[in-house]
């Protein structure tokens, strides 16, 4: 499984939605699914698949898709 | 019933402020109840002899790291580092923590600030990643060391007083918030310890202190160090949000 199937994967068990509706626009707060705890889901689970230790900020910035594939190749990982 | 000895059996524990008193107890108990412990002191090379000798007293791994709590990127590193090491966290003993007293009149910004960096904010940034990587595993228990000075208030102790009141209600806050994830967060409130802490202070005050006891003797580290071992350990797997005061009923 290459890193972007791997990330969406996390998306759909961590906030409980479908593959197909994980759009590289899905935002932060856009779906009732994301919310603040979800949030915490989803941070924990892609420390926990990439082996990364995500920095406050870049916790905070995770608003999207988009973004976080964005934040996880300032960690060495390629998409 | 499990023996005391292996209650924190393959347990890895980060203690903080491991140079003497409470922390030293603390990293003393846990190694021989079997758990790896993460000494965490400031000034470096404190800790390399004492971690030595428990490792190979009780075969286990205790490793001393040396930075400043209150320093978010030394904290930061410390975590980025454990998670590259593939390291699990299961207990964080928050003990770390300075006192300054000073009448209200006499509290400096200096004294405020530090007081707050070390025994809240630095408190703060251990929890924020140790609580990150127990949420990987769904498990874990945190025990933040306040003071009977913080539930009950002392003159000439407002700096003090308010940093450690501040940890009680982090616990209690932290504890709902991460409860989901089976991270249990609890406090302890010693009262008067005999620790360097303490002997600090003058003799007639010291005296004074011994006279608001009611079991008539001033607590050692290691009644706080046991009360650490209960919340750390399975024993008190349904127990989270709590102070429990170690203080021989003192009385302030």
């Amino acid at each position: 499984m290459n890193n972007e199937d791997k990330l969406k994967e996390i998306f759909s068990s961590s906030l409980g939605i479908k593959l197909d509706d994980i759009k590289e626009n899905l935002k932060y707060h856009s779906i009732p699914q994301w919310d603040s705890i979800a949030h915490m889901t989803l941070v924990a689970a892609i420390d926990d698949a990439f082996g990364t230790m995500l920095d406050t900020d870049d916790v905070i910035n995770l608003s999207s898709f988009d973004k976080a594939k964005e934040i996880l190749k300032k960690y060495g990982v390629d998409f | 019933m499990e023996s005391t000895f292996n209650l924190l059996k393959g347990k890895t524990a980060i203690i903080t402020g491991c140079a003497s008193g409470i922390g030293l107890s603390t990293m003393e108990l846990f190694a021989t109840c079997g758990a790896d412990v993460m000494s965490i002191g400031i000034t470096k090379g404190s800790l390399d002899e004492v971690s030595a000798r428990l490792s190979k007293e009780h075969s286990v791994s205790v490793i001393p790291y040396y930075f400043d709590i209150s320093s978010y990127d030394s904290v930061k590193n410390f975590y980025s580092m454990l998670v590259k090491e593939n390291r699990k966290v299961d207990i964080l003993i928050n003990n770390a923590g300075i006192l300054r007293d000073a009448l209200i009149p006499m509290i400096t910004e200096e004294i405020l600030k530090k007081t707050y960096e070390v025994n809240v904010f630095g408190s703060i940034f251990m929890m924020q990643y140790a609580s990150r990587m127990m949420m990987r595993q769904k498990s874990g228990s945190i025990v933040n060391i306040s003071s009977i000075i913080g539930t009950h208030g002392n003159e000439g102790q407002v700096v003090y007083a308010g940093s450690k009141a501040a940890l009680i209600g982090v616990t209690k806050s932290a504890s709902k918030e991460l409860a989901g994830y089976n991270i249990r967060v609890n406090a302890i409130a010693p009262g008067f310890i005999d620790t360097k802490m303490s002997r600090s202070i003058p003799e007639e005050k010291f005296n004074e202190r011994l006279t608001q006891i009611k079991m008539g003797r001033i607590g050692s580290p290691v009644d706080v160090a046991q009360c650490a071992l209960f919340l750390s350990s399975d024993l008190s797997s349904y127990i989270t949000g709590e102070v429990i005061g170690v203080d021989g009923e003192m009385i302030i």
